[in-house]
């Protein structure tokens, strides 16, 4: 087809300019109700706790100031500590995820390999069944002593059926048999196979699910939720819960004692909350417009191929 | 077609050659490192689930304390939570599935219809980044909104509509909008990706064919583009029948505050195996509450993979 019709009947296929308009107004409002929350939250935080008692949360200071930043980062090494441990624990749980992933995929997309179909199954029935909380809990405490330490943080979250079926499929059609075969003829053992060429045929792939972790291992609380009482390994997530629920817990006191409402006056509470918040945030909308692709790449793989 | 016949091809090259040994030692060591997480934390906490047919006592350990058969699902099914939390897990899933699927379907059908691709690409990825926020952040959004001495709405928008404040943390009626209103605009631009990449690949001629038959955008729509990626919306409701017991513990413990007025609203199986092994303490019944949710979400499973696999062999999960 030649390049002038092709534009006509996609003329004829696009809504026209009238319905172009009203569509591109809604996502406009779409997207404001998108970023609003975030750029009150944003806003809330340059506020002065004393503008905000009086006029309350505001997209706009009233009066702008950095306290709540100051306050947050400088008062305290409580939210630099747990900066710190979120750091270290995304880096090594994606890279110990993202390899033992890795690793227990590509056996699976091996037509030759005997037990693959086993295999599939021991990861595929985790998402089909579960013993619930109660056993896990016992199992990570009482035999696996993960209790307020590192490993706690970022080592239940090694195994992850789903994404084990994402990299096998992209193996699947990303690597021909062919390769594999002419590699082994030339005598190289597997994992020469797999870490010089699967590896390099296998990056787009691998970078999805290691972005998936990166958000996975950031974004977590449930971890030091269930696993973690020792404020020494706190990540940013949950202190953030903790700070939220003391601030709930003055707040419910203010009204029966002085001391827990002086607390909180002095404090710049509810502005360094939200000044955590945006800090917590920062880096993943810093390298968003970088990563998107990736992502759309990823949910694409899952959710229409087998 | 040249697909299918270089795997014929390998296919015939792998018959040909001579039986290999059973075990591929390189190949098998690969799954080590996956099989033992795995059995750490999936399988050893599956034969876990004895717990909930026994009377824990500390001093006895787990397999020394006393068989109490279904004493603890007795005890569990008679408190009115349990029904409440099957309700409210069920009601709130069914409510995700049809509004989450119709507003991702819509968002992604309205992005196939705009011209300029690179503001569509725009909108597409500002409606994706709430999917990157935790339910913790989520929570502190919310609250910004909600809270009752400080929050935007009774502070800034109501006084303006001349709207009584509302103390939106004790109420539980507000909560099942607030519920459904953050999980949809958490998900939405996550969940239309998939059904925009469907709308990708549905081939151009047939909308071609009908556009030069004076077929109208809706027309096309409703009648083309729809029933053509109907087949994945219907895998991604049925995955999600699957799930009709589960919930997102983060949206329903922390985005609620975790307050006790709004359990009515907010309880739901996920955070009351959470509340009743924390701060109730009472470990054989939130065991059995857990494998209630298990158990009842493995039926589902099946069921659904089984509607599935009748639609479409290549689409169930097993």
């Amino acid at each position: 087809m030649s390049g002038e019709t092709a534009s006509t009947t996609m003329k004829l296929l696009k809504p026209g300019r009238a319905r172009q308009v009203v569509t591109h107004i809604v996502f406009v409002i779409i997207c404001v109700i998108c970023l609003y929350p975030l750029a009150l939250v944003i806003g809330i935080s340059f506020s002065t706790e004393s503008s905000i008692a009086i006029k309350g949360f505001r997209l706009i200071p009233l009066q702008t100031s950095l306290v709540a930043y100051n306050f947050v980062l400088k008062q305290s090494d409580a939210v630099i500590r747990a900066y710190v441990i979120t750091i270290i624990v995304t880096c090594l749980g994606t890279l110990l995820s993202t390899l033992v992933i890795a690793l227990y995929a590509y056996p699976l997309s091996r037509r030759d390999f005997p037990q693959r179909k086993l295999f599939s199954f021991i990861a595929f029935f985790t998402m089909l069944f579960s013993g619930g909380l109660v056993p896990w809990y016992i199992v990570c405490v009482q035999l696996l002593h993960l209790r307020n330490n590192i490993w706690a943080l970022f080592l239940p979250y090694t195994m992850n059926a789903w994404y084990v079926l994402i990299m096998r499929t992209f193996y699947k059609t990303n690597v021909p048999d062919s390769i594999v075969e002419s590699a082994k003829m030339d005598g190289a053992g597997e994992y020469t196979i797999f870490f010089r060429i699967i590896i390099s045929l296998a990056k787009p792939g691998l970078a999805t699910i290691a972005l998936f972790n990166t958000i996975v291992f950031w974004n977590d609380w449930w971890l030091p939720l269930m696993l973690v009482n020792d404020p020494a390994w706190f990540n940013l997530q949950y202190l953030m819960y903790r700070v939220q629920v003391n601030i709930q817990y003055l707040s419910s006191m203010a009204g029966n004692t002085n001391v827990a409402g002086e607390i909180l006056r002095r404090l710049p509470s509810r502005t360094a909350q939200m000044a955590m918040c945006i800090l917590s945030i920062g880096p993943i909308v810093l390298a968003y417009p970088f990563f998107q692709k990736y992502f759309v790449k990823g949910i694409t793989i899952g959710s229409l191929k087998e | 077609m040249a697909d299918v016949l270089t795997e014929a091809a390998a296919k015939a090259r792998v018959l040909a050659r001579p039986k290999r040994r059973r075990i591929n030692f390189g190949l098998l060591s690969m799954v080590v490192p996956g099989t033992l997480a795995l059995v750490l934390f999936s399988y050893i906490p599956m034969a876990g689930i004895i717990i909930a047919f026994k009377n824990i006592n500390y001093t006895k350990g787990i397999l020394g304390s006393p068989w109490i058969g279904f004493k603890n699902f007795e005890f569990f099914l008679k408190t009115p939570d349990a029904w409440i939390i099957t309700r409210n897990s069920v009601l709130y899933n069914i409510a995700f599935i049809v509004l989450g699927t119709i507003a991702a379907v819509a968002v992604a059908v309205a992005l196939d219809g705009l011209r300029a691709k690179r503001t569509s690409r725009f909108y597409q990825g500002v409606m994706f980044l709430p999917y990157f926020f935790s339910w913790i952040v989520i929570s502190t959004l919310v609250f910004s909104f909600l809270s009752t001495d400080l929050g935007f709405l009774n502070k800034q928008l109501f006084p303006v509509l001349g709207i009584a404040p509302i103390n939106w943390y004790i109420e539980p009626v507000y909560w099942p909008f607030i519920i459904i209103f953050t999980n949809l605009w958490k998900y939405t631009g996550y969940c239309s990706v998939i059904y925009l990449a469907a709308i990708a690949g549905i081939d151009q001629n047939c909308f071609e064919a009908a556009a030069l038959d004076g077929a109208s955008r809706w027309q096309v729509t409703m009648r083309i583009m729809i029933p053509l990626i109907s087949y994945v919306i219907i895998i991604q409701v049925l995955l999600s029948i699957g799930r009709l017991f589960y919930s997102d513990f983060g949206l329903f413990y922390q985005v609620p505050q975790n307050m006790g007025p709004l359990f009515k609203a907010t309880n739901v199986i996920d955070t009351y195996v959470y509340r009743t092994l924390v701060n109730v303490g009472d470990i054989g019944m939130s065991a059995a509450a857990g494998l209630y949710q298990a158990a009842v979400g493995f039926v589902l499973v099946l069921v659904s993979n089984l509607v599935v696999r009748r639609i479409d062999p290549e689409k169930s999960l097993f």
